[in-house]
């Protein structure tokens, strides 16, 4: 009789670690496509200021078409590849950030425009999103690195092998340029 | 474990009392659980906003100051948090931040407009980290708690102390009634006693303990979310210089700003009565970090305190993690100084329903939430405008 209690017993304990151990790894998981799910957000919200940003430089710097049209360029190719693997996203944000670094190095030259109110604003905006860009890509890897622990590590690897967990893949940055978003120095 | 320290000279004082006056300990234990319990509901439910009030913060929108909404959102995204925290800035000079909010979905940072003319954007993120990380970490509730708690036993031991006082020398009529129990009843009296004096000052200690504890792990937290000590360090610097004190701020409330709002000049490097580790060590342990990881800043504050280490092990993970590369001053077009001032002043005119109008002249005139007259001349140049 009492080596029935202990069988018991010892199931319903492994039967609790089991759960805890599931519900810790959807919990990650979860949090893995959340923080996603945050990059997709900071990268649209950097779509959507590009076009203000050249409506209002455009009258300013008449002799940068180049620059200028680089940039609409490199944030029209990443919007179109938005749907696509991380991999190949990541390649084209990473163009569409330097080239957004290039046009903001060359406003230094035009003191009329570093003035304007609207331009500003515009600038704290742009510095915020690629700020947020970057933290929200920083805590998706942490999320990442968290998550793909848990998937590896005894016992709670056990648990993911048994009800199909997955390791995540990290956002890397692939452009090296892009590791200094556009910080530009104005003085 | 210092938590349950305190909570076990809670329950020490409620069995003492009990024993003494009711011969019964459990009476004792229930009345100090109670007066803690009623506490920590008000605390828990009201503890907040009565912070907020007290402290006349006023609530800001994102176009308010697109500066600071914009570094709180970076941190709150750096962070993991679920819920974007209500922002509020408090009209005084002196420099300091806090956070409150029982939970991290119903949280609040305010800063001093003071500070926020003072940081640079760097700077401004480190603070706002450090006060995200309070949030994060529940430190809010858990000092709010720990306050409550030694409030319970501050209150307890006093009444407890009087009334033994009072007892023992109109000769209470239980000591009488207990007859040959007579020196056993004295010697609980002076242990009691004893007990009641002590208790308060170990509870306070305990509780700056922890305070201090708390502190260290949410500069940690800061340096591993913006992975940039030195923008916290550099603010830190910079509240260091000032010794003005906050007007709005009270000891209970304490634990929650960025430094200690009672500072006085030239405060005792390691004070055992202080909710704040001094800022001169802070900052040095966040200059010593070779990473911006849980794991280097444990590094960093072992080796100022040859040692003992600050953050659970649970938390540190074995990597490093590199410090990001930034130019702390003269950045993107970031407003100085004096352009920061300005900026805060409109902010705290427009959130008391000040008008204000730029003249062509250069003035800027503050129109009063009380002018009725639909014109106003610009005691400067002379011209007028709408309002």
């Amino acid at each position: 009789m009492v080596a029935v209690y202990i069988i018991i017993g010892v199931v319903v304990v492994l039967l609790i670690i089991f759960l805890v151990l599931y519900n810790g790894l959807v919990r990650l998981r979860n949090q893995v496509k959340n923080s996603w799910a945050q990059i997709d957000v900071q990268l649209k919200r950097r779509y959507d200021l590009i076009p203000n940003l050249m409506e209002t430089v455009k009258g300013y710097m008449k002799h940068e078409r180049e620059t200028l049209e680089a940039v609409t360029k490199a944030r029209n190719l990443a919007q179109q590849v938005s749907s696509a693997g991380a991999g190949e996203r990541a390649k084209a944000e990473g163009e569409l950030s330097s080239a957004l670094s290039r046009l903001l190095a060359v406003v230094e030259r035009y003191p009329d425009l570093k003035a304007n109110q609207n331009f500003l604003a515009l600038q704290e905006e742009l510095t915020s999103t690629e700020n947020k860009i970057s933290f929200s890509r920083q805590f998706y890897n942490d999320s990442v690195l968290r998550y793909n622990n848990q998937t590896q590590m005894v016992p709670s690897n056990i648990v993911a092998g048994m009800t199909g967990f997955k390791a995540s893949e990290f956002f890397e940055v692939t452009v090296a340029a892009e590791r200094e978003a556009p910080k530009v120095s104005f003085t | 474990m210092l938590t349950i320290g305190m909570g076990a000279l809670l329950i020490l004082i409620g069995y003492l009392l009990g024993l003494y006056f009711f011969d019964s300990a459990i009476v004792g234990l229930v009345i100090a659980i109670l007066v803690w319990t009623v506490l920590s509901l008000v605390g828990y439910f009201q503890g907040d906003s009565i912070l907020l009030s007290m402290s006349r913060a006023k609530k800001i929108k994102r176009d308010d100051h697109p500066r600071l909404y914009n570094v709180v959102e970076e941190m709150k995204i750096a962070s993991g948090l679920e819920k974007m925290p209500n922002i509020y800035i408090i009209d005084d000079p002196a420099l300091n931040a806090f956070a409150t909010g029982r939970d991290p979905n119903r949280a609040s940072v305010a800063i001093t407009s003071g500070l926020l003319q003072k940081l640079n954007r760097d700077e401004l993120q480190g603070v706002i980290a450090h006060e995200i990380s309070h949030i994060k970490n529940r430190d809010v509730l858990l000092m709010a708690m720990c306050s409550i708690l030694l409030g319970t036993i501050v209150i307890l031991a006093w009444y407890g102390s009087r009334f033994l006082i009072f007892g023992s020398m109109t000769g209470s009529r239980r000591s009488s009634s207990s007859g040959g129990g007579g020196g056993a009843q004295l010697i609980i009296l002076v242990v009691a006693l004893v007990f009641m004096i002590l208790a308060p000052i170990v509870a306070q200690l305990i509780y700056f303990a922890i305070s201090r504890k708390r502190e260290y792990l949410a500069d940690a937290s800061a340096a591993l979310y913006t992975r940039y000590p030195e923008g916290l360090a550099s603010a830190l610097e910079k509240l260091g210089t000032s010794t003005g004190q906050l007007k709005s701020a009270n000891k209970a409330t304490a634990p929650m700003y960025i430094i200690n709002p009672f500072r006085k000049k030239g405060m005792k490097a390691s004070d055992l009565s202080s909710t704040h580790p001094p800022i001169s060590e802070r900052i040095r342990i966040l200059r010593a970090m070779a990473g911006a990881s849980f794991n280097d800043y444990d590094q960093a504050y072992r080796k100022a305190h040859r040692g003992e280490g600050v953050i659970p092990a649970a938390s540190i993970a074995a990597e490093t993690v590199p410090i990001a590369t930034i130019n702390l001053e003269g950045e993107a077009g970031e407003p100085n100084e004096i352009q920061r001032a300005r900026e805060t002043s409109d902010v705290m005119w427009r959130l008391s329903n000040y008008n204000t109008i730029t003249c062509d002249c250069g003035a800027k005139l503050r129109v009063p939430p009380k002018f009725k007259e639909p014109i106003i001349k610009c005691p400067h140049c002379g011209r007028t405008h709408q309002v």
